[in-house]
């Protein structure tokens, strides 16, 4: 062995020997575990859940119950049956089963949520490798499933009932969205702003209260798991594509406020988009995303044959992903094309 | 033996749907209820077990050059036969098939097997490995026409079985449910070969 050798091993030894650790990339290394974010996205979702409650009484935390023992239980299932580890502690499979809850009427049969939640995990998770691997959000998977199987059933609105009211009855009513769909402009005449941004409206379970899902989005902007380019990028294509729209026909078109604050687009643009595993991972893709999202939205909405088209325009771009991604990978420094 | 043995091959160990995926269309296409499964499975076993033969008859002066237009020939003159006997006497299920009859012509396991079996082996061999991959073939539209069915419409064969409480569950007999349905059975096969080993 010549000197030189002998020198690099006496090198590479005392590397070993002192504190450095040797080890392939990622470097950056973090606190953060999978089920701090998870516990935190189920504690950012908790105002627009309680704003469900509020507005449309048990039967609506009945669903969300249900929506979360049936992933979660689901999920410990299909891994049992699969021989995987056990992973259900991370509180993946609770986010998706209330995220699904959330989008589901409050009229809806309980068998449908526990299908639906198992549908999410099963088809929308397991199948792909479980977390981390699946390309499209789970939970949209779920709600998306379920409308196509049971359109009647998962169509069946009610106005808010309200937690403490004396009232038994629920009177049925269409969405919004759903009465602009079929009698146009004149329908939504009466719809006051502030009852969409409250929540005081009919709908989805978790998508009525506006205010109430910012502020848990806005939770989770301070606590640094998601930024602002997929939800501020949707919403402002959403805005500027139905205001476009508005102005050129005013007589025909909702104007964009409504736009916005109508449907599921709050909800699916802060917590379904921003999903960590079926996003793009530079804010350049997470523009283009959200922009996608918004302009497949609006579209559906305006000339399609669904009243909302949230849930499909999200599951469309997630498939887009790896594409945005590919376009959107940053240069390797120094390296020339 | 070996007749038995390319007997049995089609319907398990080689599968013409669950192990070889081939002519996916047509069998995603009509599985929307038990009985179409079994019309388009006869259908296609008919023309299999004809053409293979035929094939089999002819593999010595069939030019090499041109036998993929040879073995199409052969095989549309049995679809034509199928085609009009199934509009003559089963007016309603030719009616249900629709254009997925006369595209038996261009089923991949029709040409797969003339290609790879009916072109090298004996009239008789041939037959039988038409036979079993005919049944293998039914099989699975049965199998998977029938939970389609079950699930989308609570009935197989049109008996109602699971009452009239049931929700249907639309996915099952639309194009999507197709997919999952064939996807989640041929995960299960691979599942039942493994611990067979087979």
């Amino acid at each position: 062995m010549s000197q030189e050798n002998v020198a690099i091993r006496e090198n590479i030894q005392d590397l070993l020997d002192s504190r450095v650790v040797v080890s392939v990339s990622p470097h950056i290394r973090n606190e953060v575990t999978i089920s701090a974010i998870m516990y935190c996205v189920l504690l950012a979702l908790l105002p627009a859940s309680l704003a469900g409650v509020y507005f449309f009484g048990f039967p609506a935390l009945k669903i969300m119950l249900l929506g979360i023992i049936g992933a979660v239980a689901a999920e410990a299932i299909i891994q049992t049956l699969l021989g995987q580890k056990i992973s259900v502690r991370d509180g993946s499979a609770a986010v998706t089963g209330l995220l699904l809850a959330l989008t589901l009427p409050p009229t809806i049969p309980w068998y449908m949520v526990l299908v639906g939640s198992a549908i999410a995990i099963i088809l929308g998770k397991s199948i792909y490798g479980g977390l981390g691997n699946n390309p499209f959000n789970p939970a949209l998977i779920g709600r998306v499933v379920l409308l196509i199987s049971w359109p009647v059933q998962l169509t069946r609105w009610q106005n808010p009932t309200y937690l403490f009211s004396k009232s038994i009855d629920a009177v049925t009513a269409a969405t919004p969205l759903a009465i602009l769909k079929n009698e146009g402009l004149a329908g939504i005449a009466d719809v006051r702003l502030l009852d969409l941004l409250l929540g005081n409206r009919s709908g989805c379970i978790g998508e009525i209260a506006v205010l109430a899902i910012l502020l848990g989005f806005g939770f989770l902007l301070w606590k640094g798991y998601v930024t602002w380019h997929i939800p501020v990028s949707c919403i402002v294509t959403v805005f500027l594509v139905s205001g476009i729209f508005w102005l050129i026909n005013p007589n025909q078109y909702a104007n964009p406020l409504f736009h916005l604050l109508s449907g599921g687009l709050m909800l699916g643009a802060c917590f379904m988009a921003t999903d960590m595993v079926t996003s793009p991972m530079t804010s350049k893709g997470m523009i283009i995303f959200g922009m996608g999202i918004g302009l497949i939205t609006i579209i559906i909405r305006l000339f399609g044959g669904y009243p909302e088209g949230v849930s499909f325009a999200i599951l469309l771009m997630n498939a887009g992903c790896p594409l945005i991604d590919k376009y959107t990978k940053p240069k390797a420094f120094g390296r020339v094309p | 033996m070996t007749i038995i043995r390319d007997l049995t091959n089609g319907i398990w160990k080689e599968n013409p749907i669950f192990r070889l995926v081939l002519g996916i269309c047509s069998v995603l296409a009509v599985t929307s209820q038990a009985k179409n499964g079994i019309g388009m499975g006869l259908a296609a076993t008919f023309v299999l077990v004809c053409s293979n033969m035929v094939i089999a008859a002819m593999r010595n002066i069939i030019p090499a050059k041109v036998r993929i237009a040879c073995f199409i020939v052969i095989i549309a003159t049995f679809v034509t036969v199928v085609d009009l006997i199934m509009e003559a006497y089963f007016f309603e299920l030719h009616k249900a098939l629709g254009i997925f009859i006369p595209l038996i012509v261009v089923n991949c396991i029709i040409l797969g097997r003339a290609e790879a079996f009916a072109s090298k082996r004996p009239i008789l061999n041939s037959m039988m490995d038409g036979i079993g991959m005919g049944i293998g073939y039914t099989l699975a539209l049965l199998v998977l026409g029938s939970i389609r069915e079950l699930l989308g419409n609570g009935s197989v064969f049109g008996v109602v079985l699971l009452g009239p409480r049931y929700v249907p569950f639309l996915l099952a007999i639309l194009p999507p449910g197709a997919f999952i349905a064939l996807g989640l059975l041929l995960g299960l096969m691979n599942k039942i070969n493994t611990k067979l080993a087979l």
